[in-house]
């Protein structure tokens, strides 16, 4: 890879991980770093484990085996008062939003300023309501979470996971369950963040026209061997990557000669 | 192959019977369907061992006489065809009409997946262990759930806790005052019983003036403390449980925690402080309210004059007897809330699990304050407060 991604500074290096529910091993032998500044996407078929990898990345879940270390320090072995310092530069989102259903949507995206800011009221206010209208939801300040849709809830918790300008966004699958425009508004957003801001993004995906407009790296969880096989940026995976990621891929390439997807079920018209 | 349907024939041709079979022997092995495969058919026999026990095999269809299938076939096929392991038996639906071939195919084991490993079953012996060892897990998680609410409640004397006053505020409120109604009634209620009974026996003696005494004394030292734990169980701790585990449910404990909020800080200390606070003052209410039901069925049942009972009541009641009464309304009113909030922490994410968790608070209040009741009752007697 000669991109000007080996360049940046590594932020998150992963070592050996292995992911485990009881027994049964989901993925192991993952080795990967993430560097300052790029977007990076997390993809697989369903149920391969890209969400608990995300659990893992960010404190909640001790893995079964191997190390995530931000700088020098390993996440799993700080002690409580690191990590929850750590975790002040993270900004994460849920598959579902996972919005605080006691409070307004604005107080949500407030909750974080007041707790870790000295920003006055009308101060954090005013974030808040930049941020939401960052995300596309100038006018739900007010609203109950209970009264948005699933793809206002995604919204809003991205306004929420912004709230601190953290250093590292971490999304999971953002995009699923927008309509075509929120999403193209999203991916713009996530490219300005990290392209202006420097915000490094990691995000579980599997929209691939979005994984093709703003991913910088990808990395391909495989559900069969239970391990990565594939990390680089998509346009060379489409070339590169073994053929399940290469046909993984091609379901969606946007200027490629091969657009049409070819499954049994296309000829399955075919009466007997 | 299916027969051709005349739009004007009134009659719908008859249908022959659905027909199947297994046949060959050593490697080469045939499904034979026939007939009318429509609606409600028979299944097809399960393989034959002599294919299951072949090393090698391979699986071909004769569908020549099929006539017509509907979605039951694919089913059937698979069903009797899951047995069979991919990696020694090779399944050829060639033979098969197209469709049926392509549905069939989609569900079938793809490659060499191994076969599931089923475990053996456990023991009795293995099987008690595995149950005594969730128990002493269950054990380290109240633990060290209590623990941490500890190291939470010092960070919070330091001034470096993440509770927020407006929490707190909000539970006082919504656990004491909107209690008030159901422990009048409650207390009420089990007052006029103890005035009911102590006066039946003590008339017998001609000692009704003595119903202030017993009244009095029961109520402010045991019963009110424990008819408030056991409202709060019932109101505020399955409430504590539902609203903590459906938070856990929908991932909101974690975005707390993924913003370096402590989820005890955050959510459990309110409760545990509100009902610390709401406790005692709860427990002084319902013991006026059961004493007052005392006095007026002395009063207005037992002939005991109004000053005569005012009088026997006031010597009864020493400073012991409210302490203690105090003391025990704030340790069950505690019990409940870590109990609520314990379960409603360590609950599964499912709708099932916030009930199970809800049960299970509840439940365990009430096992702690009884425990409690006794204990703290033993304790007391021997030191003859």
């Amino acid at each position: 890879m000669s991109t000007s991604a080996d360049q940046r500074m590594l932020l998150v290096q992963v070592e050996d991980l292995r992911m485990a529910y009881g027994d049964t091993v989901i993925q192991h032998n993952l080795n990967f770093d993430i560097r300052a500044g790029e977007i990076f996407v997390i993809v697989g078929g369903s149920g391969c484990g890209k969400s608990t990898l995300l659990r893992h990345l960010i404190g909640l879940q001790p893995p079964a085996k191997g190390r995530v270390l931000y700088g020098t320090r390993n996440l799993y072995e700080s002690d409580e008062s690191t990590l929850s310092a750590l975790r002040r530069e993270f900004g994460v989102t849920f598959q579902a939003g996972a919005l605080w259903s006691s409070m307004t949507v604005g107080e949500n995206v407030m909750l974080p300023l007041q707790l870790f800011t000295d920003l006055d009221a009308d101060a954090r206010e005013s974030e808040a309501r930049f941020k939401l209208a960052l995300a596309g939801l100038p006018d739900s300040f007010d609203s109950e979470p209970s009264s948005l849709s699933g793809g206002m809830k995604k919204r809003a918790a991205i306004a929420r996971a912004m709230a601190l300008n953290p250093a590292l966004l971490f999304l999971d699958e953002p995009s699923a369950g927008l309509d075509p425009i929120s999403s193209a508004h999203l991916d713009e957003l996530l490219a300005h963040l990290c392209r202006d801001l420097g915000t490094t993004v990691v995000m579980v995906s599997h929209e691939l026209d979005s994984i093709f407009n703003v991913a910088d790296r990808l990395l391909f969880l495989d559900a069969e061997s239970k391990t990565m096989t594939a990390l680089g940026p998509p346009r060379d995976l489409q070339r590169t990557a073994p053929p399940r990621v290469q046909a993984f891929l091609r379901r969606v390439d946007t200027g490629g000669p091969d657009t049409q997807p070819s499954t049994s079920l296309a000829t399955a018209e075919a009466q007997p | 192959m299916r027969p051709s349907q005349v739009a004007n024939d009134p009659e719908p041709t008859a249908l022959k019977a659905a027909q199947s079979a297994w046949s060959g022997d050593g490697e080469a092995w045939y499904v034979t369907v026939s007939g009318d495969w429509q609606g409600q058919h028979a299944a097809i026999a399960d393989a034959p061992q002599a294919l299951t026990r072949q090393a090698q095999a391979s699986l071909k269809f004769d569908a020549r006489d099929l006539a017509t299938w509907d979605a039951g076939l694919p089913s059937a096929l698979w069903r009797s065809l899951s047995a069979l392991d991919p990696a020694r038996v090779h399944i050829d639906t060639g033979g098969l009409p197209t469709g049926l071939a392509q549905i069939l195919s989609l569900a079938l084991p793809k490659g060499s997946a191994g076969a599931a490993v089923i475990a053996a079953p456990l023991n009795a012996w293995a099987r008690w262990g595995l149950k005594a060892q969730a128990v002493g897990t269950r054990l380290q998680v109240t633990l060290g759930f209590v623990g941490s609410v500890l190291m939470s409640l010092s960070r919070l004397v330091r001034g470096r806790s993440d509770m927020r006053l407006s929490d707190l505020a909000w539970q006082v409120e919504h656990t004491g005052p909107r209690s008030l109604p159901i422990v009048a009634l409650v207390s009420f209620l089990v007052g006029l019983i103890v005035a009911y009974m102590s006066a039946a026996q003590l008339e017998r003696f001609g000692a009704q003036s003595f119903i202030a005494d017993l009244v009095t004394v029961g109520v402010v030292r045991e019963i009110a403390a424990l008819l408030v734990g056991i409202v709060l169980a019932g109101r505020v701790g399955a409430a504590f449980a539902a609203q903590i585990g459906s938070m856990r449910a929908n991932d909101e404990v974690d975005a707390l925690q993924t913003m370096g909020v402590d989820p005890v800080d955050h959510l459990v200390l309110p409760r545990v402080l509100a009902l610390l606070i709401v406790g005692p003052l709860l427990t002084v209410f319902a013991a006026l309210v059961g004493m007052l039901v005392g006095w007026a069925v002395a009063v207005l049942l037992y002939g005991v004059t109004p000053l005569e009972y005012a009088y026997k009541s006031v010597q009864a009641l020493t400073l012991p007897h409210v302490l203690i009464g105090l003391l025990k309304g704030t340790v069950y009113a505690l019990l409940v809330a870590l109990a609520g909030c314990r379960q409603g922490l360590a609950a599964g994410r499912s709708a099932q699990a916030v009930g199970d968790a809800t049960t299970a608070a509840v439940v365990q209040a009430i096992v702690w304050i009884v425990v409690a009741a006794s204990v703290l009752t033993v304790i007391f007697q021997r030191l003859d407060w």
